[in-house]
């Protein structure tokens, strides 16, 4: 493997020639060269990704992963899309774990907060341990959205929890078993629907969508082959990194 | 005067009748309640497991928070949440052993040693407004009005952190006489009125219930008045049930000390959110003309 393209649809940078670090993922040594991600170096390694693996922007939450360094007791996690290897790291992804969701009608609730503590009694388990705020990998203080659900304030947990992208680690350490992404996902959906008042430009995107006017994006896309389909992602064009605010795409047939 | 503040969660979402007035009554004597920016749940229960720091974090959390805001005094107005912070505080200031592995744990947050006073608003009222100014300022006597003052157990056990001698307590009535009601001395004002039982063996916590009710009515209150949302919730919201078990006993409206206070205070009826207590509190209020007089 001297000069591999790993790194397709993003930056253009190659390995060729890199100084080379070692990992260590589930437990197996690899050499790999820095700089990498943590995805691009399992790549690079021989895994190929079938799941675990989804926006690569840093943004879809399915790529959480748990990582040590050595001589240093602590846990430390990251998107594997977003954190750069380094040597001596031991990691494994934690592309799913399983977590309570309850089930509701967002449409027969009200905004009470005993409608969330209905469904989710677990939250009065939180000992405030302030594992999950430790863990997340978004730097959102988990503990702080927890305290203010119990506290009822759901406008609160709503900021707190907003950029929440659902990776699930913060279940993964909590001492109390719940699922805080879940109920944090409920407060915001009542937040939104029953506590905020309606924002005007969302009626008029909902409204655009019912009156059809994007249903030809998707029913171009369905019709298109693989081979087409391929052919227009290897082709789309993608909003720069450093865009201006007013950057348009070229091609804007389906906006 | 700015003091900070612990709500605690019950207070925030089932016993806003006892924040909101609350909050305005000191405010109608010249004390901001801050509530702190960042706080999470004490924990409700001070664990007697001697082994138990986990659930020390929570409360040492919330102390850390007032030390973090600049500040070392917490006025509580829950009784469990005073019961729990007092608790917790304590063993932080005398335990060196417990505090350090408390510390070491919580990495992320400053040592704490116990630098906060934690001051339960009915100490506050006395020592920090005192009964004179807090009697200058009624201007709604509630003159007639029979109110039995229920202790419970977390204001007056254990003795370590009790806001005042557990068998000389004073504190209740004399806020009950500063507002200019007739305070009612009953035997069961310090016995518990089943805490959680009720939710785990029914049976008894309604019993326990009917007793202290009885108790109180048989020396003449007219209402009760309490500084705990779980005492509360067994008197009042669960007095039905033990008016359908015992035929002799009559309604008893139970009030936050907060609620009277502020209506002591000429705030009315607006602030006192009467509609999250159980049946009959407005009228014991409107038949004494408590409301109007405002």
């Amino acid at each position: 493997m001297s000069t591999t393209d790993i790194t397709k649809g993003e930056s253009k940078e190659t390995t060729s020639g890199k100084e080379l670090v070692s990992i260590f993922v589930m437990g197996k040594k690899y050499e790999v060269p820095k700089n990498l991600t943590i995805m691009k170096a399992m790549e690079y390694a021989g895994y190929k990704y079938i799941r675990g693996c989804g926006c690569r922007g840093g943004i879809c939450g399915a790529c959480g992963t748990v990582y040590r360094k050595p001589g240093d007791y602590h846990i430390y996690v990251g998107l594997a899309c977003q954190t750069v290897v380094e040597d001596g790291m031991y990691l494994t992804q934690l592309p799913f774990f399983p977590a309570n969701r309850a089930t509701y009608n967002l449409e027969a609730i009200g905004s009470d907060p005993e409608e969330v503590y209905k469904k989710y009694p677990e939250l009065f388990r939180c000992v405030a341990c302030n594992a999950c705020t430790k863990v997340c990998p978004m730097d959102i203080s988990v503990m702080d959205y927890i305290s203010a659900i119990k506290q009822g304030d759901f406008e609160k947990a709503t900021e707190l929890s907003f950029d929440c992208i659902q990776c699930g680690l913060c279940t993964v350490r909590c001492m109390g078993e719940m699922s805080q992404y879940h109920i944090a996902q409920m407060v915001r959906r009542i937040t939104g629907s029953k506590i905020k008042p309606e924002s005007s430009h969302l009626k008029t995107m909902v409204d655009n969508i019912k009156t059809g006017r994007y249903t030809r994006t998707i029913t171009d896309i369905k019709s298109m082959s693989e081979d087409q389909l391929r052919k227009a992602y290897q082709a789309r064009e993608m909003e720069p990194s450093e865009a201006p605010e007013d950057w348009k795409p070229a091609d804007n047939t389906y906006l | 005067m700015k003091i900070s503040y612990y709500p605690g969660c019950t207070l925030k979402t089932k016993a806003k009748n006892m924040d909101c007035p609350g909050v305005a009554a000191l405010n109608a004597l010249g004390v901001e309640l801050v509530e702190l920016p960042r706080w999470n749940c004490c924990g409700a229960v001070f664990s007697l497991a001697d082994d138990d720091l986990l659930h020390l974090l929570a409360p040492v959390r919330d102390l850390i928070r007032v030390v973090e805001q600049g500040d070392n005094k917490l006025v509580v107005a829950c009784s469990m949440c005073y019961n729990t912070l007092a608790r917790a505080n304590l063993l932080m200031r005398e335990n060196s052993e417990k505090r350090h592995t408390i510390n070491t744990f919580m990495e992320e947050e400053r040592d704490y040693n116990g630098e906060v006073e934690v001051v339960h608003l009915l100490s506050f009222l006395r020592d920090e407004i005192g009964w004179e100014k807090i009697r200058e300022s009624i201007k709604v006597p509630l003159r007639g009005l029979k109110i039995a003052p229920y202790y419970g157990c977390t204001l007056l056990r254990p003795q370590s952190v009790a806001i005042e001698p557990p068998e000389k307590h004073t504190l209740f009535k004399d806020l009950i006489e500063t507002m200019g009601a007739t305070v009612v001395d009953f035997p069961a004002s310090t016995d518990c009125c089943s805490s959680y039982q009720i939710l785990s063996n029914p049976d008894v916590g309604i019993e326990t219930v009917s007793k202290i009710l009885e108790s109180a009515e048989s020396w003449g209150a007219e209402a009760i008045v309490t500084s705990c949302p779980l005492c509360e919730y067994n008197l009042g919201k669960r007095q039905e049930d033990a008016l359908r078990k015992h035929d002799k006993l009559k309604a008893l409206p139970t009030f936050y000390f907060t609620q009277l206070l502020a209506i002591a205070l000429g705030l009315g009826a607006e602030v006192c959110n009467f509609e999250l207590n159980h049946n009959g509190v407005i009228r014991l209020m409107e038949s004494k003309k408590f409301l109007t007089a405002a």
